[in-house]
């Protein structure tokens, strides 16, 4: 090839490059590893990595069952190794399936359009924002305090340089929206309110309520959703303006946080400024239906710096094992998988509350709940890591007005057992605090 | 088709409607085990909050599922059919052991809240992967968190504003060269920066003399692809870092075209502050239809105290932690850490090359469009004659002497077998064909590439209609682009 090209050498290839520029050195990389080596590799990392444990984990992230044929599917080359679907004539495959998948979170969130991707819920969530705030030509924004406390943190750098004021609102004793305080922190410069729901408590939200107050005063409502599988048993927020979500729940492995599915849904009338990616339906020269990516002048590879949004690739794949979950469960399974979540959870937070305090009882709840303990819940869940079981996630750090409470979350996975248990060491660890007896072999956890 | 069709022949493909009109009452494809907990009654549980329907989700059973999906698939070209010569975008094998070690039970069921203490593994992968990227590009340090790569131009421009910001001395624009990616100056844009064209040289490269009249105590810093998008390496480098600097401004750089540079050049060493990577490109996670991607942004050591939270710390006790106490940090990107999944993948791919494979891939990257150019030089017009790195940009001028331009030969090309390059960027390049064919293409596939082209050069003359018309062997022929965004359908609905 060399010769064909009239070179002598591969270094004159890089001719180009200022000679005391070029590494003349090899990289300090781990050497080069065998497949055997590799997988060995990962395997031992794997075991250094909760497996085994069972878990009340939630907050943003759930363990739910995902069918093999998720995983089956996507492994087929032509989804896997294909890019974003520009040339439409050799991209029906992906692009059909962004317009199901379009179609499929529109009829789950109660929108009227949903695109084909963002990169996570948080991101979503702050997009959408953005997204109102061109809509409505106003710049503040309301942000309930009950949602995820790493979403307000993303919307807060994103807001940094956007000249955006966020204010916060709390939450009262049912764990909801104060809705009190939320009318007063609206005023006529509030682009949106952005709430979640189910919060991060997994308290449902009473959406008409905020929207009244939203749109009443001409602001927008944002709703993010973080727990997908809500939908199948929880009215979705129809009063939402744009809907901001986090579709992991549905077939995308925890992979220690990422990569997860984010995703956009809002009304017709918006669609223009919404962000992101959005396959169309259309037709070829002889009249047969296809489908092409469309509304780009939205985007930055047309618009630029008038773009809605930089974003440009998307979680493409992952939206493809959602789009195949909500295939396999559909109109019947996914309302039943909720249901099974609604009862473990309420099974859980039963039998938890006779050993701790159950918080914001007055409002629904779906497969989260933030209980009270009188000992520290780092030091509950560093006993519990002995018996191979992560407990609810210490609020400590995000909440420091609840004192010792942990957030606690049931899926479909959890079995009866495993509360029993979590119950019992739970109990056990109340009933020696309340005696007084002295602790000495608590290993406590980082965080 | 003027030569017989050497890469591809036509062959039945299946017909598929929308899962939708699939459906009916009754089919499924799940099933729950029996409930363990006593059933609830879900009207007193939830009152007003409960959903009584579904509306139009499908019911569907498995092997429908498994048929609508196998036939979409068949529909779509992929790198594991042939060579993706998308420039840019760096299509190279993605490896299938990277898929294997991301799919291992603790690596994959990782909760992201999981105690640090049964977090090492995962720990251990990011550091191990932070090191290896640090080392590669020469900078100092590193976040994993950006989700895709624009992200990343976003993390890494909040990090250059929170730096001016700390000096007492906030700036106003960025210089972008006329070259770059649409991503760059969307991004400027989202970070509140006002943007200023740069254009280039009769070489394709940066105007020194340009950069020099425009470098002044406003400008925060410069956006550069190296090598840019003309494939082009940017050699007076040294000289466009002394520029930026001696006014106080920073060098970007849009890491996008990295798999020209890995392991024969750091950019950490030719005076870049701040770049972002593509594990989706250079350390070949799979595109998978368009994400997901992953967005590294590697940084020298002035701009460490502004990286977003949480930064992964070794712990007194020798063990892995993250730390979120940085009061300068430009805050969280993201939730959680990042697509950890890629991390995964793009450190197995860096262990299976190491050292010498990594410098290996790189000359084969280059070597390749090399050929690549020289096979088709002459049969197609070649704007710049500067030296090619790992993608090569033609123009087609002399086929729009027949009325067909860049597009028209890129649906031609599909007919042969080929995805396209990409059309009609850069934008400096009228009628650009901007062709990547990375180190994963053998010699002989790259040969009926070039023999594919040659053939299309042949068809413009003799029969440009034909080309005009392109594609004529897809499923579904050119479409109604215009129609699709004036009047926007974007999701089904019951007839």
């Amino acid at each position: 090839m060399l010769k064909a090209i009239g070179l002598r050498s591969i270094d004159d290839l890089f001719a180009p490059i200022p000679a005391e520029y070029r590494l003349t050195r090899d990289l300090k990389v781990p050497r080069q590893m065998a497949e055997s080596e590799i997988v060995d590799y990962f395997r031992q990392r794997s075991r250094e990595n909760g497996e085994g444990y069972t878990s009340f984990l939630g907050a943003g992230a759930y363990a739910h069952y995902r069918p093999v044929i998720i995983d089956s599917l996507i492994s087929r080359g032509e989804f896997l190794t294909a890019y974003t679907p520009y040339q439409a004539e050799i991209s029906q495959g992906t692009l059909q399936s962004i317009f199901e998948f379009q179609t499929m979170i529109s009829e789950l969130t109660g929108m009227e359009v949903a695109n084909a991707s963002m990169y996570d819920g948080s991101t979503a969530a702050a997009e959408a924002v953005m997204m109102a705030v061109r809509l409505t030509g106003r710049r503040s924004v309301v942000v309930a305090r009950s949602l995820h406390p790493e979403y307000r943190e993303v919307l807060a750098t994103y807001a940094t340089h956007q000249g955006m004021p966020l204010s916060t609102v709390g939450f009262n004793e049912n764990g909801q929206v104060n809705l009190a305080e939320l009318e007063k922190s609206i005023t006529s410069e509030t682009a949106c309110v952005l709430i979640q729901s189910p919060n991060f408590f997994g308290t449902i939200e009473d959406v008409v309520a905020v929207a009244e107050i939203a749109h009443k005063h001409g602001a927008m409502l944002v709703v993010s959703i973080a727990e997908a599988v809500s939908l199948g048993i929880i009215e979705p927020p129809r009063q939402a303006d744009v809907i901001a979500m986090e579709a992991q729940s549905f077939g995308v492995p925890l992979g220690f946080g990422g990569p997860y599915c984010g995703v956009i849904a809002t009304r017709e009338k918006f669609v223009r400024q919404m962000p992101g990616r959005l396959a169309g339906q259309t037709v070829d020269k002889q009249g047969r239906r296809g489908f092409v990516l469309t509304l780009a002048t939205r985007e930055q590879h047309i618009r630029r710096e008038k773009a809605t949004s930089n974003i440009c690739t998307n979680q493409a794949l992952v939206a493809l094992m959602v789009n195949i979950f909500m295939t396999v469960y559909g109109k019947v399974g996914l309302k039943e998988l909720a249901k099974q979540n609604l009862a473990k959870t309420a099974y859980a937070a039963t039998r938890f509350a006779q050993h701790g305090q159950v918080l914001f009882g007055g409002s629904p709840r779906f497969n989260e709940f933030v209980m009270v303990t009188s000992e520290d819940p780092y030091a509950i869940n560093g006993r519990l890591l002995g018996h191979k079981v992560v407990g609810g996630l210490p609020l400590k750090k995000f909440y420091p007005e609840l004192g010792n409470a942990a957030l606690w979350c049931c899926t479909e996975l959890t079995t009866r057992g495993a509360i029993d248990t979590a119950v019992g060491l739970v109990a056990e660890s109340e009933r020696s605090v309340r005696s007084g007896k002295e602790e000495s072999d608590v290993a406590e956890v980082a965080r | 088709m003027k030569l017989v069709n050497r890469k591809a022949s036509l062959q039945v493909n299946q017909n598929e409607g929308l899962i939708f009109e699939k459906s009916s009452s009754g089919k499924a494809a799940w099933k729950l085990p029996p409930l363990d907990v006593p059933d609830v009654d879900m009207s007193t549980l939830l009152g007003e909050a409960e959903r009584k329907d579904l509306g139009n989700m499908p019911e569907v059973s498995e092997i429908e599922i498994i048929r609508h999906f196998t036939r979409l698939s068949t529909w779509n070209y992929a790198i594991d059919l042939g060579m993706y010569p998308l420039g840019s975008c760096t299509m190279k094998y993605n490896p299938r052991v990277n898929e294997a070690v991301a799919r291992v039970e603790g690596i994959a069921n990782g909760h992201p809240y999981q105690p640090e203490k049964i977090s090492q593994g995962a720990l251990q992968i990011l550091k191990t992967l932070s090191e290896c990227l640090i080392e590669i590009t020469g900078m100092d340090a590193i976040t994993m968190q950006p989700a895709a790569g624009a992200h990343g131009e976003m993390t890494g421009l909040l990090m250059v504003r929170a730096f001016h910001h700390a000096q007492g001395r906030p700036r106003k624009k960025v210089l972008i060269p006329d070259s770059a990616h649409g991503t760059n100056p969307a991004t400027a844009a989202m970070v509140a920066y006002s943007v200023e064209n740069l254009k280039s040289d009769s070489r394709g490269m940066v105007d020194i003399a340009a950069l020099e009249a425009q470098m002044n105590e406003d400008v925060a810093a410069l956006m550069l692809t190296n090598p840019n998008t003309l494939g082009v390496f940017e050699q007076e480098i040294h000289k466009i870092a002394d520029i930026l600097h001696a006014k106080g401004g920073l060098l970007y750089m849009d890491g996008a075209n990295m798999n020209a540079l890995v392991g024969k050049v750091r950019p950490g060493d030719f005076g870049v502050d701040v770049m972002h990577l593509n594990l989706h490109k250079t350390f070949s996670t799979p595109h998978g239809g368009g994400g997901p991607g992953s967005g590294p942004v590697a940084i020298k050591k002035k701009l460490e105290p502004f990286l977003p939270t949480p930064v992964l710390v070794a712990k007194p006790d020798g063990t892995l932690g993250f730390e979120y106490n940085r009061p300068q940090s430009v805050g969280r990107v993201r939730a959680f850490y990042g697509n950890f999944g890629m991390f995964v993948r793009a450190l197995a791919y860096i262990q299976a090359n190491g050292p010498d494979g990594l410098r290996q891939t790189t000359e084969d990257a280059v070597l390749n469009a090399n050929y690549i150019r020289k096979g088709l030089e002459g049969t197609y017009d070649l704007p710049y004659s500067t030296p090619t790195m790992h993608e090569v940009v033609f123009s087609d001028k002399l086929q729009a002497k027949k009325g067909v331009r860049t597009m028209d030969i890129a649906k031609r090309l599909i007919d042969y077998g080929f995805h396209p390059y990409t059309t009609a960027f850069p934008l400096i390049v009228s009628g650009a064909l901007m062709i990547e064919p990375t180190e994963s293409e053998s010699v002989e596939e790259m040969d009926l590439f070039i023999e594919a082209m040659k053939s299309i050069a042949e068809e413009v003359e003799e029969n440009p209609q034909t080309v005009l018309d392109a594609p004529h062997s897809t499923r579904v022929s050119r479409l109604d682009e215009t129609a699709a965004a004036r009047k926007p359908v974007l999701r089904w609905k019951p007839a």
